[in-house]
């Protein structure tokens, strides 16, 4: 099937996706790496220095970064948690016959739409403030305290809003894939006397494989660089409660004009983001090829 | 024939060419206040007295708008004709010589008018950097109603231990009525703009002469632990996560009894469409502890000229006719005195008709008390009264103000707040090549 | 579905599927019904959801102050032109990795996700001076490149997970009868991948229409796409909900329109394992 023509037909049609992806992370790449080594900052040009690794030792010596690593991981895993569970509930649910599917679909999509700043504004103006929030006046209403969300709770209130914006994302990934499932296969099984449960884990389960693993693939690349929701609601605080990587490689680059320290930063989560997926596709990378 | 239809083709293209090369474009970067969006309508009037002017508008959140200009001015993008920035800002460009120096306006712009504190605040080596659009400092806002049912008059100078009496007094926990609604959201513009200022009046500072961080002095424990005590006793919940615009949206649904916060913001509670409560206010000085320094800020969005723009003679232009006299008198004719940008000219103030309006004596008094050049009790190297004009100030005083904000929610202790935050700053310090 | 499904249990499913649509709308739906409301009735407490005073003062306002079209065929522009040019890309790409898979396709896929893991944040300063010295500050042009090649890498990915679903034989079966690569491609690759190219072409549509970084700092005034026109909106100083919910709303509402007309694309190109 791959004869010599396809393959060298083939090299050539890759050839432009990967010299262009190839120019866009070396130039900008080394340019990073190249400020990483300097002290630089934006507002005092003129004054820049060679410094080594100083500005790597900083970034990591910083006692927000932990903080951040721990933070970025918990965000990851929970939104990644919610939403593929969602997901497959959620497809479950509307894979069954009911009326109006074509608009509950389109209800149940419509976070995806919204622009991140936005939805975390809502949420946190409207939702969660604990004097006028809806939240708070739902609890009021049976008489119970208004909860402080973003202060008390800020990390589990921010996973929060960021699944509700990808529980669309995956809730669609997961239906269509399980409405492509053989309907024989289940009812052979319904026949043979199986219940829902080990219906469900032992034929559907294995089926969504390959969704599921697209599915985390692609919101983990997202989710790593979580920001604007952050921004917005509670500043990476209070304390370093919802700072994550990305956050604290803003604060260096954006607040600071640190280009150096910036720069360091950005370093840093290319090599860790490159670690969790090495890790990812080891883990489920065999999915892929079903 | 074809050569004369030729010359007549070029002619007419060149000529076209000259036109359009006359009007010249300027691209205006403002932040999305109230009053900015004014003079974005009441850009007519520009154009109209400057018919080979365009303007064009570019209209931002604060803090994108403060990322985006910084980054052009500083990598000399050109981008942007006119900026609108900040107090804080000036200082630092200015010595950087990334801004076109103002001290050319013509005679008739009347320089001398400006306010002095303003104008100090916008001048560096004796250049005028910036044009003040609208000034501010901060000042008591207060419901009389609320102060009348708990027996208290308020004095036009008040100290903080009369602030937090008059708090005690005017909460209602259970009617939903917080005696004293303050900052508590974490960034170097929110909350510790505020505890800056008010810090200063506790007799604390940011850094010594040799640029050591000070946060492990008597002065900060007194000030942190009198603002959190004093929230915690009258405070609203969720205060943490409170900015100007939270607050803002407590006070005119009627919920705080008392709201330390910018003078601009007496507008908006007076103004019955969007408040409550519009006309149950009134308004003090920013408290102090009697050490000399009250708890009020300084700030000016002014418009700046980016150093190296090939528009500068429009550009100035322009920033002369946003800050004239006149402009003032066309927004007061076209919107009403409440509604002319404050805080910029003397003449305003001595405006009998701008008397009339209720807050206008107290803002002018607020300008008139701060002083950038030596904004605490003890010298300092910095100028600024609720920031310090240095670039790392933005990152430090964001995390300490993260620092700050958890002590407040009470996920940290005050103890521990003050100390992270003196670890962080002396690192950072450390890592700008402070003293310098 | 082949099993006779009870009207009974349909309409509990219906109730219960209606509940979680509505619930997860909700917050959607609030920011419409905000757009309709007077600033101080925005932050009234307690909320109203249906009966308060509708008025169209925030469209209005909207309307007079900002340049609405032109936002709006910036961000058209942007995300068509940016995710056009990507599926010019990397639709042969990913076609020669799904059917001349060589011993380093998987490292190769694996590297281009890997090139979306630079926070953008940090790699600002770099783009920004290439743009200022190449011109390309604040042009539509700029931000078609730098939206393609951020998105590139996803595209080729879904694009390569749909093409191996393709049966192979189909394309031996016409390689046996004769036909060419070039016919191979057209004939019958074409009408099989089109729901997929289709499927990945509306994501990244939306996921142009919502980027909110590089769109927010390579423009000024000529490019700025609806995410300036937002941010335009977003907490100034005072009461802003009412108008930032206009604001949202005729910036969501050209993409919800679309995605609704567009669910059954969106649905059958996303089927993965799925065509046996």
């Amino acid at each position: 099937m791959a004869t010599a023509h396809s393959r060298s037909a083939a090299r050539l049609m890759m050839s432009p996706a990967v010299i262009l992806l190839l120019g866009w992370m070396i130039v900008p790449l080394s340019m990073t790496i190249y400020f990483s080594f300097l002290r630089y900052n934006l507002l005092s040009p003129g004054t820049e220095a060679w410094t080594g690794f100083d500005n790597y030792r900083y970034f990591l010596t910083d006692p927000a970064f932990f903080d951040a690593l721990g933070n970025t991981l918990v965000l990851v895993l929970g939104v990644l948690v919610i939403t593929v569970i969602g997901g497959i509930l959620l497809g479950l649910l509307l894979d069954q016959p009911f009326f109006g599917q074509g608009i509950v679909r389109i209800l149940v999509i419509a976070p995806f739409f919204v622009m991140p700043t936005v939805s975390a504004l809502v949420w946190k103006n409207m939702f969660m403030n604990p004097v006028n929030g809806l939240f708070a006046y739902l609890a009021t209403a049976v008489g119970l305290e208004p909860f402080d969300f973003l202060s008390h709770a800020p990390l589990a209130s921010i996973i929060l809003i960021v699944s509700w914006q990808w529980l669309p994302f995956a809730t669609l990934i997961l239906l269509t894939a399980l409405q492509s499932l053989d309907q024989e296969q289940l009812e052979a099984a319904e026949m043979d006397g199986a219940g829902p449960v080990n219906r469900f884990t032992f034929i559907m389960l294995p089926h969504l494989g390959r969704a599921i693993t697209v599915v985390i693939l692609i919101q983990t690349i997202f989710l790593l660089s979580v920001f604007a929701e952050i921004l917005v609601t509670t500043n990476g605080g209070p304390g370093t409660a919802t700072t994550n990587l990305t956050y604290l490689v803003y604060v260096q680059s954006l607040l600071q004009f640190d280009v150096g320290g910036g720069s360091a930063g950005g370093i840093v989560a290319v090599i860790l983001a490159n670690i969790v997926a090495i890790f990812l596709m080891r883990m489920i990378g065999k999915n892929l090829d079903a | 024939m074809k050569r004369f239809a030729n010359a007549l083709l070029c002619a007419s293209a060149l000529s076209m060419l000259g036109t359009a090369a006359l009007a010249e474009k300027l691209t205006i970067a403002t932040v999305n206040n109230g009053d900015m969006i004014r003079m974005q309508k009441l850009g007519d009037d520009f154009t109209a007295k400057n018919p080979d002017i365009e303007l064009e508008w570019v209209t931002l959140e604060e803090n994108i708008l403060r990322q985006r200009v910084t980054t052009d001015i500083a990598t000399k993008g050109g981008q942007y004709d006119v900026m609108t920035i900040g107090t804080y800002e000036v200082p630092i460009w200015g010595k950087q010589g990334w801004l076109v120096s103002l001290n050319d306006l013509p005679a008739s712009y009347d320089v001398d008018d400006l306010l002095p504190a303003i104008r100090g605040g916008l001048t560096v080596d004796g250049e005028l950097y910036a044009a003040p659009f609208y000034g501010e400092s901060s000042m008591v806002m207060y419901r009389t109603d609320l102060m009348e049912k708990a027996g208290m008059e308020m004095p036009e100078a008040p100290t903080w231990q009369f602030i937090r009496e008059a708090a005690a007094a005017m909460t209602d926990k259970d009617a939903g009525i917080y005696g004293i609604c303050l900052r508590g959201k974490a960034g170097w513009g929110e909350n510790m703009a505020f505890l800056t200022a008010t810090a200063n009046s506790f007799g604390a500072k940011w850094f010594d002469m040799d640029w050591n961080a000070q946060f492990d002095s008597p002065e900060w424990k007194e000030a942190l632990t009198f603002y959190i005590e004093m929230m915690n006793e009258s405070g609203p919940p969720g205060a943490a996560g409170n900015g100007f615009n939270e607050n803002l949206a407590l006070f005119q649904t009627g919920k705080c009894g008392m709201w330390i916060d910018a003078t601009v913001a007496a507008s908006f509670v007076t103004n019955p469409t969007d408040s409550q409560v519009a006309d149950k206010v009134g308004f003090a000085l920013a408290p102090d502890n009697g050490l000399g320094k009250r708890g009020n800020w300084l700030w000016a969005w002014s418009l700046g000229i980016p150093a190296g723009t090939q528009k500068a003679e429009s550009a100035k232009k322009f920033v002369e006719w946003a800050t004239s006299k006149d402009y003032l008198a066309l927004v007061a004719e076209k919107e009403g005195w409440a509604n002319v940008p404050p805080g910029t000219r003397t003449s305003l103030y001595e405006n009998p008709e701008y008397a009339k309006v209720p807050f206008a004596k107290m803002t002018l008094d607020s300008i008139n008390a701060a002083d950038p050049q030596n904004p605490t009790v003890d010298k300092v190297p910095y100028v600024g009264v609720q920031f310090v004009a240095i670039p790392e100030f933005q990152g430090i005083a964001t995390a300490v103000g993260q620092q700050f904000s958890a002590a407040l929610a009470g996920t940290t202790s005050i103890d521990d707040a003050l100390a992270n935050a003196q670890a962080l700053t002396t690192r950072e310090m450390k890592k700008a090549g402070y003293p310098k | 579905m082949a099993r006779a499904v009870s009207n009974r249990r349909k309409l509990i499913v219906t109730l219960i599927a209606w509940t979680i649509g509505l619930a997860i709308f909700f917050p959607i739906l609030w920011t419409f019904l905000t757009s309709f409301k007077t600033e101080a009735e925005a932050i009234a407490s307690p909320p109203s959801l249906f009966l308060f005073d509708w008025t169209t003062e925030n469209y209005a306002e909207v309307q007079s102050r900002s340049n609405y079209s032109l936002h709006f065929a910036n961000s058209v522009i942007i995300s068509l032109g940016s995710t056009l040019l990507g599926l010019l890309i990397a639709i042969p790409a990913a076609w020669s990795m799904a059917f001349v898979p060589g011993k380093h396709t998987k490292d190769i896929l694996m590297w281009m996700l890997s090139t979306k893991m630079l926070p953008p944040v940090g790699v600002l300063i770099p783009i920004y001076l290439m743009f200022r010295d190449t011109g390309l500050l604040d042009t539509r042009m700029g931000l078609v490149l730098v939206l393609t090649l951020i998105n590139l890498p996803i595209i080729v990915w879904m694009l390569y997970t749909y093409f191996k679903e393709i049966p192979v034989d189909i394309l031996e079966a016409a390689r046996m009868d004769g036909a060419t690569l070039w016919s191979e491609i057209i004939y019958v690759l074409t009408p099989m991948a089109v729901p997929g190219i289709a499927s990945t072409l509306l994501l990244n549509v939306i996921l142009a229409w919502n980027e909110a970084f590089w769109t927010l700092n390579l423009t000024a005034a000529k490019a700025a796409p609806l995410t300036a026109f937002i941010a335009s909106y977003s907490s100034p100083e005072g009461l802003f909900y009412a108008k930032l919910s206009a604001a949202s709303t005729m910036a969501i509402a050209p993409i919800l329109i679309l995605g609704w007309f567009s669910q059954k694309q969106l649905v059958r190109g996303l089927t993965f394992g799925a065509v046996k």
